[in-house]
């Protein structure tokens, strides 16, 4: 069965998430998601031995599209919607530093 | 009659015989929405001037003898998840509140060629999560038939337009219920079609393998003409499927002899609400009465239980919500404040600072959520236990509905479990909200259409839903199905007596 949900286990998950957590919302995501995940533990009463999984309702794969070149969006277009830019590109902050 | 009550086809068939134009059909809508849209919030925006523009190009085609294409001049609302290459489209979201699209949404490009006035992008839930639409980021839609009341979810903005008047027709988005549900609470009818039916590019992405757009209309016929328009193969969605797309109009009212109606037996349990009940009873009564045989069918991964402390359940919940927040987790990764999206104006040091407080003040309470219980499945050590049996669970449940259309055409059961509720009354209680989903659920974790139409008013003057669920790619039958339904019942086009 799978384990209940702590507060490390949720401070984890907001990291991996990429979401900052308050204090308070460690508390009250950790209730909820606790008791979300209690609920769908009732799965675990179903035996699944044998049974394939269903990631997709339709019988589809592999399709595949004519090679064909068509135009991509213009650079400004693409960059129209970047909260910081710098000429044609995405500003961002310093990824490799000394800040880790 | 006034130019708002006409269905989507007599005001196009009005604007195509002259006796109203487009310009004047859309005024009337634009008009409307400026009277009562502040009290119903269904739209985030409406984009008037371009709407009156449009429709002087449908008057000056129908000038010079042009075909103005199966909606000529009808105004309709598009959902706000719903790329449209004009004005914002920001997914009740605060993280999205100031993005444009580069490109319009399959559907929103069909919509105007076929001679639609779009009018403006409705309100939602925050990225489409949620069932009252109070999830969204600018405040909720109100319920048209009680304005204390939630109007459903997560296509409430749709639904209440549809309801009250400020469109003729709309398009929603239906990932667990989201445009059943609303159609139900608002008494209008409204149809989420068969994975793979509509095009998806351009819709905002929540769970990829669930997700469908599809039509709200006043009754069934503008629901089979909205999806006439709207269906079709796109190159540019794999997952739409290369088959002909029918006339959906052309036998919706030639009854079908012999039709085979199956009744869930699990869902008409002694959980359901004694007035639901009631209209289901009537439905069956209906259907008999029209030549139809009634056959008892189970769906039991779909069963709900009930506990000793009232508190229902149901397998097909907890799968949904495994698959649906997995893959939630992963599509809303894209929200970085980088490339578009809201970013923090707070100091950061590095970008994993600047991705996590940018999400932080970007995303809502149920976003967050989602995504965290996806991240937490799919994660390592969890999967199996999770997402897989999830999986799995989804497999027994497909199974379950293609065992139950060996034995009929059609499956009758309610749409939601209550009518719609108070505003605030499930915020503080995410599973009690979920469970609003409970009738809707299965069917798109099982890939299959299911219409939600009027089954008359609850003795508090609250619609009643009926839904009807079809197999893969049986609109046409499902449609004539709930056209039966409509027109023996005499129950559509109802009027909102709240506003």
């Amino acid at each position: 069965m799978p384990q209940k949900i702590d507060e490390k286990a949720i401070r984890h998950v907001g990291n991996l998430s990429r979401i900052e957590l308050t204090d308070e919302q460690v508390a009250t995501f950790g209730r909820q998601l606790a008791d979300i995940l209690a609920y769908v533990d009732k799965l675990q009463e179903l035996d699944t031995t044998n049974v394939e999984p269903l990631a997709h309702a339709l019988p589809v794969h592999n399709v595949l599209a004519a090679d064909v070149p068509h135009a991509p969006l213009a650079p400004e277009q693409a960059l129209a919607n970047a909260p910081a830019r710098d000429g044609d590109f995405y500003k961002v902050p310093k990824v490799i530093g000394d800040s880790q | 009659m006034s130019i708002l009550d006409l269905s989507a086809i007599e005001l196009r068939d009005a604007i195509a015989r002259g006796d109203v134009s487009a310009v004047e059909a859309t005024r009337a809508y634009l008009g409307r929405i400026e009277a009562l849209d502040p009290k119903l919030a269904a739209y985030n925006e409406v984009s008037a001037d371009r709407a009156v523009a449009r429709a002087q190009e449908v008057d000056l085609k129908r000038a010079r003898q042009e075909p103005l294409g199966a909606l000529g001049g009808v105004p309709v609302a598009v959902k706000d998840n719903i790329c449209t290459a004009f004005g914002k489209t920001t997914c009740s979201s605060k993280m999205l509140q100031d993005f444009r699209a580069p490109y319009d949404a399959t559907v929103a490009a069909k919509l105007e060629s076929a001679g639609a006035i779009i009018l403006g992008k409705t309100n939602c839930d925050e990225f489409a999560m949620g069932s009252s639409t109070e999830s969204s980021g600018f405040g909720p839609t109100h319920n048209p038939w009680d304005l204390s009341r939630v109007p459903g979810g997560s296509s409430g903005g749709s639904a209440a337009a549809t309801s009250a008047r400020l469109c003729a027709a709309a398009l929603g988005s239906d990932t667990g219920g989201s445009i059943r549900q609303p159609a139900a609470f608002c008494g209008v009818a409204g149809l989420k079609p068969s994975y793979g039916r509509v095009s998806r590019l351009g819709l905002v992405a929540y769970g990829s393998s669930l997700d469908q757009i599809g039509p709200f209309g006043r009754d069934v016929a503008d629901v089979a003409l909205m999806l006439g328009v709207i269906a079709g193969h796109d190159p540019s969605d794999s997952t739409s499927v290369d088959a002909p797309v029918p006339d959906y109009l052309a036998d919706l009212d030639k009854p079908i002899k012999g039709l085979r109606v199956g009744l869930v037996k699990e869902f008409h349990s002694q959980s359901l609400d004694a007035e639901i009940r009631a209209a289901i009873d009537k439905a069956v009564e209906i259907y008999r009465a029209q030549g139809a045989e009634i056959v008892e069918v189970s769906l039991p991964h779909s069963r709900i239980d009930i506990d000793a402390a009232g508190q229902l359940s149901s397998y097909a919940v907890a799968c949904y919500y495994i698959v649906a927040m997995a893959e939630a987790s992963s599509n809303l990764a894209r929200y970085d404040g980088v490339h578009y999206g809201h970013r923090t104006a707070g100091k950061v040091t590095d970008i994993i600072q600047l991705y996590s407080k940018s999400r932080a003040e970007g995303f809502g309470a149920e976003v967050k959520r989602r995504i965290m219980l996806g991240t937490y499945a799919l994660s390592s050590g969890y999967y199996d236990a999770y997402y897989l049996k999830g999986l799995k669970v989804r497999r027994l449940i497909k199974n379950d509905f293609d065992a139950a259309f060996t034995k009929c055409d059609v499956l009758l059961c309610p749409t939601a479990p209550e009518t719609a509720f108070k505003l605030g009354a499930k915020s503080d209680d995410p599973i009690k909200m979920y469970l609003s989903d409970i009738y809707t659920i299965s069917v798109n974790l099982a890939g299959v259409p299911g219409i939600s139409i009027p089954a008359g008013l609850s003795k508090a003057g609250l619609p009643i839903g009926l839904q009807l669920i079809g197999n893969v790619f049986t609109e046409p039958a499902l449609l004539c199905a709930a056209r039966m339904y409509e027109r023996a019942a005499g129950v559509c086009r109802l009027t909102p007596a709240g506003v």
